[in-house]
């Protein structure tokens, strides 16, 4: 279920303006990788190339190679849809589609590809994904009602009960906890916790603690001042990261002593 | 006074709660006694209501302005003054609306009955007759113009937000403005010259009025529906496509239905919009005073054609064909009016469930 990452050399542009330069990081399956640092040093922009997600905004473009289990993402013949069915994401702002309901939400990887499921089958995928966002004992009673009725934290959760109901092999994360909570927080990084016997997860946080306490892996990055693009400063086990860095200025960064 | 003492007052002299509503009816009770004066002296021939109306009103602002100004202070005077002039020009907009309603209403009603629903004007000279052909000819020509603007103005729109960029969607956009500003007439003339090419000259058929109206109807569905799909968030967009849904497929099942309540509405004024036009009818559609079914042969009346021959061609009995004016009118003013009540119901019952 779960593959490997290998980014290589990859520069990320925004027409002409080149956002991130030289990146280079291999990601191990079943594990948390967390990728930190300063706003606007590329981090989100990385992330979306692991699932061609930067596609979407005008301009965007990659030279490189990002191969998952060996494949590069951007040889001619990858259909960005297909890969997208296998690199899950979960946004910053919790967003269900506000016309179905939470069952529906759920379903919508298979629904929205005009896919057929039986009933049977479908309350299953439902139960089962719920189960694996720990939702399901909340939302069991009321599956007909709109996502929308849900709190922030619940909708954050329902939005990754719908990325795990494709069964994709990698998850994204966006900073998904910044809009949340400290105790909706808690509960999306326990559910990090479980995710990582099935899925590779990628996470870009803000938040060092969250770092520390979800990933085995950090990637620090960093820019060296605005209109410059950003780069990978080091990568490692997140414990060594936090404790003994080889670069001075995660230590700075980490440490709180960041310009 | 020190700052500190300054900052810790927030208690102001105000003017009591009914204030304003006192004003208000001793300034219409005021003005309302003086034009009594002017009438019962013979100064004006009988009590006017306008006049009374608005000098009541120019009395109550000056009154509320001056006694504010004193007692609460400029801040507040200015607050109360305003509030009266917003209400005022409301008022006044609601004025020609109420009126014409009413007009409408009460001259409609004499001939608003089984015969004008049941019969055309077949035949009729006089008294009798009804908007039978016009009824339908408005349907069907109002009907068809929609089937042929919704489907090409809702994709334009999509192709605009969703896949357009540069040159060629700027004058898409250009071209839809110029558009919005075609005169009626004009639409009918080009579509009386287009089919006139193609079948000869002195064709008439509902099908040609509505191509004309479609004219005069695409811009506006394209204008509508483009803000209604610019105010989906790109967030859902970008949900859908993270899912592994390809574009078509988000556009269809995600943006859509989440914008349909607001594409509803707004092919709805569009359809208010082209639904009591005249000129282009009168050229391209032409005048009938029978029955006709079929959009593609013969001439066919809708309302407004009917209304405006019916005041225009009087026979002998005008009252008659007066009358019938009226309810033409009245017929189509509860048509449309009826179709943003069902438009209404449609856009609630589609609307996103909220968390309400």
């Amino acid at each position: 279920m779960s593959k490997r990452i290998e980014v290589e050399n990859l520069n990320v542009f925004y027409g002409k303006f080149l956002a991130v330069e030289g990146v280079s990081l291999t990601i191990e399956p079943r594990t948390v990788t967390a990728f930190i640092g300063p706003s606007g040093c590329g981090k989100s922009t990385l992330l979306r190339t692991l699932n061609r997600m930067h596609e979407v905004i005008p301009g965007a473009r990659v030279d490189g190679r990002v191969a998952i289990d060996g494949k590069n993402l951007y040889d001619l013949d990858v259909d960005p849809v297909l890969v997208r069915r296998q690199v899950g994401m979960v946004f910053q702002r919790p967003n269900p589609f506000p016309t179905m309901s939470i069952k529906e939400n759920v379903l919508a990887g298979v629904k929205l590809n005009n896919g057929r499921i039986s009933r049977s089958d479908a309350d299953d995928l439902v139960e089962k994904s719920l189960k694996g966002a720990n939702l399901w004992k909340e939302v069991k009673d009321r599956l007909d009602r709109p996502g929308s009725s849900l709190s922030g934290g619940q909708q954050q959760r329902l939005c990754i009960a719908r990325a795990i109901a494709v069964s994709p092999d990698v998850l994204l994360m966006d900073e998904p906890c910044s809009a949340l909570d400290p105790i909706s927080t808690l509960a999306i990084e326990d559910l990090i916790e479980e995710l990582k016997r099935d899925y590779t997860i990628v996470i870009v946080t803000h938040n060092m603690q969250q770092a520390s306490r979800v990933s085995d892996r950090t990637a620090f990055f960093n820019i060296a001042g605005t209109g410059l693009p950003g780069r990978l400063i080091e990568v490692d086990d997140t414990a060594t990261i936090f404790e003994r860095p080889t670069e001075k200025s995660t230590e700075d960064y980490i440490s709180g002593r960041f310009g | 006074m020190t700052l500190m003492s300054e900052a810790a007052v927030i208690q102001g002299r105000t003017l009591p709660r009914g204030f304003a509503w006192t004003t208000l009816v001793a300034s219409i009770v005021a003005s309302a006694a003086i034009f009594l004066a002017l009438a019962l002296a013979q100064v004006t021939p009988e009590f006017n209501v306008a006049g009374a109306a608005v000098v009541g009103a120019i009395l109550y602002l000056v009154l509320v302005g001056v006694i504010s100004r004193l007692v609460e202070g400029r801040r507040k005077s200015i607050d109360r003054v305003m509030a009266g002039v917003i209400t005022a020009a409301f008022l006044i907009a609601l004025i020609p609306l109420i009126s014409l309603v009413a007009t409408t209403a009460a001259d409609g009603i004499n001939r608003f009955d089984m015969q004008f629903f049941s019969s055309s004007m077949r035949n009729v000279v006089g008294a009798g007759g009804g908007g039978l052909h016009a009824i339908i000819g408005t349907l069907l020509v109002t009907g068809a113009a929609t089937i042929i603007s919704v489907p090409v103005g809702i994709m334009t729109a999509i192709y605009l937000v969703e896949y357009g960029k540069g040159r060629l969607a700027k004058s898409i956009t250009f071209l839809i403005d110029v558009m919005t500003g075609i005169p009626s007439i004009v639409a009918g003339l080009f579509a009386f010259a287009l089919f006139a090419l193609v079948f000869g000259p002195g064709i008439r058929f509902g099908i040609g009025g509505a191509v004309a109206l479609s004219l005069l109807m695409i811009p506006v569905v394209v204008r509508s529906t483009e803000e209604m799909l610019k105010l989906v968030p790109n967030e859902l967009r970008e949900a859908s496509f993270a899912l592994g849904v390809p574009k078509w497929l988000t556009i269809v099942k995600v943006v859509l239905p989440t914008a349909i309540a607001g594409i509803i509405t707004g092919v709805m004024i569009s359809i208010a919009r082209i639904i009591g036009e005249t000129a282009p009818l009168l050229i391209i559609a032409g005048l009938s005073t029978s029955m006709n079914y079929d959009l593609f042969s013969e001439r066919m009346t809708t309302l407004p054609v009917f209304v405006y021959t019916q005041y225009t061609i009087q026979g002998a009995d005008a009252q008659a064909y007066i009358d019938r004016a009226w309810t033409g009118a009245l017929v189509l003013i509860i048509i449309v009016l009826l179709l943003n009540l069902i438009a209404r119901i449609i856009a609630r019952v589609l609307a996103p469930k909220g968390s309400r």
